[in-house]
């Protein structure tokens, strides 16, 4: 089947088999591999890819052919004119991260964390991380990365300080 | 310092291993055992040649043919099937290999193999394997399912003292199956270059071991093999051991001239990769009626699985579990564990444990607190009376380890103070007044790492040093290589900033590479805790010798002999002549464009053989409320106090412990590998094997002490696995604290919240 999905603003137009899923679809069709997987079962969250801006979904479970017409944000995606996005810059201060595999999910469920919540209290945040896992941090430097996310995004002009 | 690696991971450009691909490059899946033990009637593969994209499937029987049928497991003492011969052994074992186009086409071959079992009586634990009833290994020498027995301490002496000893206390703990599961799963990509040389990208923690491995296994010559561990999305113990799957990737590549490429899935990785634990241990204090021990004994049944293939050290079976005598001064001890096959699979990996410590830690940790609880003494009273002293060291414990360095007293102290332990006992005392279960829960446990001197230790016959290789350019940046290979762990910045300490330069610009065996020096790998003590060292050693030949360089330089050159303030200087001095930079820009009579060049290399482990230490406290109504277990706080030496890089080193402690937590409180009586795996996938999420997740607090280690170059002891190691017994030890008015002594991790509202309605049933 033919489809066409926009990932971080280029489209893709790919002769696709119906069943292969969107996560394929981006690593292989489109050889960004930023996106990984890490289960069968839609838990861990490597997976999760922003779809239309501000839904965050697990690429794993959904075919290509339901993105099909739609927009894809991935982590290849975030950093704009060689700068890193807000939430890449808190992973790297807060040391957020560890052996990485885990990280474009994480990031990418924040950015949509963020998006419907600027300011997220620590349970919103815990709670809005609840589905994607990491077996490194622990979790505690991932939720201080949002919170300095979530301010450098409200005042730009503040951030880094 | 912030981590060095970072930038290419927050950018979607790390590079594991599922992101390389090669032209022509065929997809393999594994046929997997559906029985826990069968005989195998026959396999046909005639449908699955038939499916569309499918290229060849191969069988035990084939490998049998090529002499490639069985794999020597880490120890070198058993062998294991790569794919089954004759019969299988655990539900999930490989039995046929299928090679696709794609990896939808290799599915859907495997799926259309057809295997004809014939099932077997199964053997699901080891108090029944003992009993020789059915034998499942017939392939060996000597018809038992008996592995292996392995002692340690003085059995006469160890009784007579217990039997002597006025309180004596007595526990069967079971150290539940789990497993590492980090994120990535394992798998690899083979390819036989235009040469005939096998290029191996693989998620190995140790690629040199696997080239030697694999050129014992395949006769392919070491030096015809490249192997090529790129980034690794998690190992903690998981990725040591060379698995069937990566053989059969190899044979496919060399037999359809294609590269191969192979990821298992999340239910391949926790049904058929290196499980962690499974101890039964029975272990006996005595002690005096004021709670001084006289002696320490402990018994195990280890369930190693269908074949044993622990990655244990060749002369230590049953790893570092000698360390069961933990902080405390025992004056006589002895422990024993006895391994059995059963129809399970195989393992027994150190996850994110210098082997077998975990075990022994929790063992002593509870038996601890149980026989506080028997003398009615305060846990940490009894804790504080035994502690091996400062002055002690380095001490000789009763079942024959060194200990390098430690302040026990110090660090339970401070642990103390930070939690505020008066106001919590106070505050637990009013809460039980009311009926409210409220439990303050300690480990104080001493652990040993960084395997290990080479009288001792090797991995097939590989001494367990490590090296690092370092090379110095003109313009005064550099790069290490090391035999070690990170897995998250931050070896870019930390190895990186050790070569900047001890040379006066920027780290910054000091690249780091491992994994990659045409350029890295041997090396023996990444788990055991080893990297810091070991290959940390080596590094330390070798720049050491790069600032030797510098000075030569520095006293050309200087135009004084080199004996009136010293090294201080990161620079080289005139002996008490501070103006006339020479920066590392300078010295090696001359290295290369004026080294007078020296050689050029500034490099060197080493490899360092351990004079002894290294033993971090710590205390940890976790205080929790049990909802009596629920049995829900609630983290109110946990504090971690760690000693692990020198700290190279604190954000690294608490990153670490946040990672354990929440792996600990998990292994504590949700995570088990079960199998029911007939030998079906019950937690298969992420739905049934928990990971803990950021919801469940305490705060971690943390703190620490600095005891260097005496031996290390810069006194470093690691730090990795201590959360993990350590953290265990205090959940354990918290949640029986809670519910010890209740007269409950005991409960088998994980201490899930049936089995604690069970444990509270059964000791509420007897009251009354």
């Amino acid at each position: 089947m033919k489809v066409t999905i926009k990932v971080n603003g280029v489209p893709y137009e790919r002769d696709v088999e119906p069943r292969t899923l969107l996560a394929y679809f981006l690593r292989e069709a489109c050889a960004l591999t930023g996106t990984h997987v890490g289960c069968d079962t839609s838990s861990c969250g490597c997976c999760v890819v922003v779809m239309d801006g501000a839904t965050a979904v697990k690429s794993c479970t959904m075919f290509a052919v339901q993105a099909d017409g739609h927009e894809i944000l991935t982590v290849e995606g975030l950093a704009q004119g060689g700068a890193l996005h807000p939430i890449q810059q808190a992973f790297w201060d807060k040391h957020g991260l560890q052996c990485g595999y885990c990280t474009p999910g994480m990031m990418l469920t924040s950015y949509v964390l963020l998006k419907h919540n600027p300011d997220p209290s620590e349970s919103e945040i815990r709670e809005g991380l609840a589905g994607n896992l990491c077996r490194c941090t622990g979790y505690q430097n991932i939720v201080k990365a949002v919170q300095q996310a979530a301010e450098a995004i409200r005042q730009p002009a503040a951030a880094g300080k | 310092m912030k981590r060095k690696e970072d930038p290419r991971f927050l950018q979607g450009k790390g590079h594991y291993v599922d992101d390389v691909t090669l032209p022509g490059m065929l997809f393999m899946a594994l046929v997997r055992s559906t029985y826990p033990h069968a005989e195998i009637k026959s396999i046909d593969i005639s449908e699955a040649m038939k499916v569309h994209g499918v290229k060849a499937v191969i069988t035990g029987k084939d490998l049998e043919a090529a002499g490639l049928g069985w794999l020597p497991t880490f120890h070198g003492l058993d062998k294991q099937m790569v794919l089954a011969i004759g019969k299988v052994l655990f539900q999930y074992q490989e039995v046929a290999a299928v090679f696709a186009e794609t990896r939808a086409a290799a599915a859907d071959g495997a799926e259309a193999v057809q295997v004809d079992y014939e099932p077997l009586p199964v053997v699901a634990d080891p108090f029944t394997a003992k009993k020789d009833e059915v034998i499942l290994r017939p392939d060996r020498e000597t018809k038992t399912n008996h592995i292996y027995h392995w002692e340690v301490g003085d059995r006469d002496r160890t009784a007579r003292a217990i039997e002597g000893s006025p309180k004596r206390v007595r526990q069967r703990i079971w150290f539940q199956r789990c497993h590492p599961a980090p994120l990535e799963p394992c798998g690899c990509v083979a390819e036989f270059d235009t040469m005939g040389r096998l290029q191996f990208h693989v998620t190995s923690q140790a690629p040199h071991v696997y080239r030697t491995a694999i050129s014992i296994v395949t006769g392919i010559p070491e030096d015809k093999i490249h192997v090529m561990s790129p980034d690794i999305g998690g190992g903690f113990g998981n990725k040591v051991p060379v698995y069937p799957g990566y053989v059969c990737a190899i044979v496919g590549a060399l037999k359809l001239g294609r590269p191969v490429k192979w990821i298992e899935t999340r239910t391949e990785n926790l049904t058929s990769t290196g499980f962690a634990r499974d101890y039964h241990m029975d272990i006996e204090l005595g002690a005096t009626p004021d709670g001084r021990l006289t002696a320490l004994r402990v018994s195990t049944a280890a369930d190693h699985g269908a074949f044993d293939a622990a990655a244990d050290p060749t002369k230590y079976p049953a790893g570092m579990f000698g360390v069961v005598t933990g902080s405390y001064d025992v004056p006589v001890a002895h422990a024993e564990v006895d391994a059995y096959f059963t129809n399970k699979a195989p393992g027994g990996i150190a996850y994110r444990c210098s082997f077998r410590v975990t075990e022994a830690s929790y063992a002593i940790e509870r038996a601890m607190d149980i026989l506080a609880d028997e003398l009615g003494i305060d846990a940490v009273e009894l804790r504080r009376k035994n502690f091996v002293k400062k002055e002690q060291f380095p001490y000789g414990s009763a079942l024959g380890f060194t200990y390098d360095s430690g302040d026990y007293h110090q660090t339970l102290e401070k642990a103390l103070e930070t939690i505020g332990y008066q106001a919590l006992l106070k505050e637990q005392a009013e809460k039980r007044a009311r009926g409210e279960l409220m439990g303050i829960g300690f480990s104080t446990f001493t652990e040993v790492v960084g395997a290990g001197p080479s009288k001792h230790f090797d991995i097939l016959g590989i001494k367990m040093f490590d090296s690092a290789e370092i090379r110095i350019h003109p313009t005064g940046a550099g790069i290490v290589r090391t035999g070690a290979k990170s897995q998250g762990q931050g070896h870019e910045t930390t190895w990186a900033q050790i070569v900047a300490e001890e040379l006066g330069l920027d780290p910054q610009n000091i690249m780091v590479e491992e994994g990659d065996t045409d350029t890295a020096p041997y090396g023996l790998g990444t788990y055991a805790s080893r990297s810091t003590p070991v290959a940390g060292a080596a590094i330390a050693t070798a720049a050491r010798r790069v600032r030797e030949k510098a000075k030569k360089i520095a006293a050309h330089l200087l135009e004084v002999g080199e004996g009136d050159v010293e090294w201080t303030d990161y620079k080289f200087q005139v002996k008490g002549v501070p103006a006339r001095s020479v920066t590392m930079k300078q010295v090696a820009f001359a290295a290369y464009t004026n080294p007078g009579p020296n050689e050029p060049g500034l490099e060197a290399t080493n490899y360092y053989d351990p004079p002894n482990m290294t033993f971090p230490n710590g205390t940890y406290i976790a205080v929790v409320e049990v909802d009596r109504e629920t049995g829900e277990v609630t983290i109110r706080r946990f504090l971690a106090v760690d000693d692990c030496g020198t700290v190279i890089n604190p954000l690294v080193v608490e990153g670490q412990i946040h990672g354990g402690l929440t792996e600990g937590f998990a292994i504590a409180f949700m995570q088990e590998i079960q199998y029911d009586a007939d030998g079906n795996n019950l937690n298969t996938n992420f739905t049934d094997y928990l990971v803990p999420t950021s919801l469940e997740t305490p705060h971690w607090e943390t703190a620490n002490t600095v005891t260097p280690s005496p031996h290390h170059p810069i006194g470093a002891k690691g730090v990795g696995e201590s959360p993990n190691v350590g953290s265990p017994a205090a959940f354990v030890n918290a949640v029986i604290d809670a519910l010890s008015p209740l007269g409950v002594r005991h409960l088998e991790m994980p201490v899930t919240r049936d089995k604690v509202w069970r444990a509270i309605r059964d000791a509420e049933a007897g009251k009354t």
